[in-house]
């Protein structure tokens, strides 16, 4: 199929509109509108940075930035450490290791929404009821304060993606072959040290593509946002694309909104470029 | 040795069985306290109920309208991924057999746009298809081609690479146009990758909330977490209810993992390692 062949633009054509229509013009048309006074049907002029100044002084923006910067870093930690720990789990020898897979995998499949109000029920009422039959003081309130809305975030998160993470480890270390780790155990190398000189080396690109993926997830997370917390309380709690679509269609500010959303489309595409890179430069050196 | 080594191997199977019960108490704690009374809840969280109730479940199946609320779940997911298997089996196909600059410059304007979040296009989207009266289920159906299409022609692109350009010749030369070939020759031998696509895809579609919530919402043809928000916002101090609607709503997702669990796993281990 060549260029001039009509065949290879009808082949295109489905996807290239669209994609076009419903990605690229409305990036395109939101970078524009975020330099003007736009509100959602017309605009009257023209009013360069403006918008991202107010939004150096906007308080409630900056405290979603930072919100979200520390929940996908916790995030990013608890879910690796717990995705690998789940993957060497289930691929030792143990006789429940299909069965475990099962379970652990389970939770990514449903939807944010319905983990997040599982979670709330959790939260606010089963750990309550536990804490005050108890007299344990730290398993009551939780999701009243913002360092529980908090850890509840990154407990519902993890509980999702751990699953995901542990499938993406278990595909590279079914690649550590076994004769070596056999062959170290020969020469009397202890669980932790076949761990640390051979499993973990080998997995280390795991690593990279599960970081990556666990921190653009958790930094674009909305549906659990709205269902556990709802940015509560006092939007303490509130990440940057839930702020995004308060601003747009809570609060009809559409000009403002779009401009968070274009600073939000730089960090993402700086981090997911970022992977891009590393990936590259890891590639270059095998 | 061998004792000591089967004694450890006991040790972490007793440990992997206790760590999977705490993994899955979040189900239980939901469905045990949706067979409960409201009044039951209050006092008592974590054991089975003392009486098992189905009013609840009867009663939120009822307000979910949920067979029909299924209906429409399933309905746009299965159009939207027929759509967007078949597009983007095409353009890949189409890609993958042209050696140009041109072509390789389109395939990563696809890639390209996998780094575009959601939300940072989402506005203009919305005005933009409000202007074009395209705020409907057709237009829910189109938006995923538009967000879907960049992924699945990655993936159909890389399998391409190992069918050999022979076969096409060799069809030509049998007589079928470009269509025909990729119909009748490429299609069947994309199966495998298919399957993946449409997995990760429907996962995706499937469970998506806020898309449908500016694209469909109220126009009659809600989707299960549309209905689902809705729902729990009217109970949202009624757990006996809103967790028998979070039950039922889980219920078919739950056995189509039981009766796919390995395409399922395998699929979303393709997809992210690729």
């Amino acid at each position: 199929m060549r260029n001039k062949d009509l065949s290879f633009w009808l082949f295109l054509a489905p996807v290239l509109f669209a994609l076009g229509t419903v990605v690229l013009i409305p990036l395109l048309y939101g970078i524009y509108y975020s330099f003007t006074d736009w509100n959602g049907v017309s605009y009257t002029q023209f009013l360069g940075l403006d918008n991202y100044v107010t939004l150096l002084k906007d308080e409630g923006f900056r405290d979603a930035l930072w919100f979200t910067v520390k929940f996908s870093v916790a995030s990013v930690i608890v879910i690796n450490i717990l995705g690998l720990a789940l993957a060497m789990l289930v691929t030792s020898k143990i006789k429940s290791r299909n069965l475990l897979r099962t379970v652990f995998f389970m939770p990514n499949l449903i939807g944010g929404l319905i983990l997040g109000f599982i979670w709330q029920f959790i939260f606010t009422k089963v750990f309550d009821s536990i804490g005050r039959a108890t007299g344990i003081e730290w398993m009551q309130g939780w999701l009243s304060d913002s360092a529980t809305g908090f850890w509840g975030m990154v407990i519902l998160m993890s509980w999702q993606m751990a699953g995901y993470i542990m499938v993406i480890y278990i595909a590279y270390l079914e690649n550590v072959p076994g004769d070596l780790l056999e062959a170290a155990e020969i020469d009397g190398a202890n669980p932790w040290q076949k761990f640390r000189n051979i499993t973990f080396p080998l997995v280390m690109p795991a690593f990279t593509v599960s970081m990556f993926l666990t921190l653009s997830g958790a930094f674009k997370i909305y549906d659990q946002n709205l269902s556990l917390t709802n940015g509560g309380p006092f939007n303490s709690t509130k990440m940057v694309a839930m702020d995004i679509v308060d601003t747009a269609f809570k609060f009809n500010m559409m000009a403002t909104a779009q401009a968070k959303a274009v600073i939000f489309f730089i960090i993402v595409a700086i981090i997911s470029l970022t992977q891009v890179y590393i990936n590259k430069k890891r590639e270059v050196e095998m | 040795m061998e004792k000591k080594k089967s004694r450890q191997r006991l040790i972490i199977e007793v440990l992997g069985i206790l760590f999977g019960l705490l993994w899955l108490s979040p189900f239980y704690l939901m469905i045990v306290n949706a067979f409960k009374t409201k009044l039951e809840i209050f006092q008592n969280t974590l054991k089975v109920p003392t009486e098992w109730t189905f009013d609840n479940f009867t009663q939120a199946f009822e307000e979910l309208a949920f067979l029909q609320t299924f209906m429409n779940s399933l309905l746009m997911s299965v159009a939207s991924i027929v759509i967007i298997l078949f597009f983007s089996a095409m353009a890949a196909y189409a890609l993958s057999r042209n050696g140009s600059k041109l072509s390789g410059a389109i395939f990563f304007l696809f890639v390209a746009a996998m780094l575009i979040p959601f939300q940072s296009v989402m506005i203009p989207l919305v005005a933009l298809f409000g202007k074009a009266d395209a705020l409907n289920f057709y237009g829910l159906i189109f938006m995923y081609l538009g967000f879907g299409c960049s992924l699945s022609i990655f993936l159909y692109h890389g399998a391409l690479k190992g069918i050999s350009k022979s076969l096409d010749e060799a069809a030509t030369i049998d007589g079928c146009n470009r269509f025909q070939v990729f119909w009748y020759i490429i299609l069947p031998m994309l199966k495998p990758i298919s399957i993946t696509v449409a997995i990760l895809n429907i996962i995706w579609i499937w469970n998506d909330y806020l898309l449908p919530s500016l694209v469909i919402s109220g126009a009659g043809t809600d989707t299960i977490p549309l209905k689902l928000f809705l729902f729990f916002g009217q109970y949202t101090k009624q757990w006996h209810l809103a967790l028998a609607g979070l039950t039922i709503s889980i219920i078919p997702v739950i056995i189509a993992y039981l009766f796919a669990q390995k395409q399922i796993i395998k699929g979303v281990s393709d997809g992210a390692v690729k």
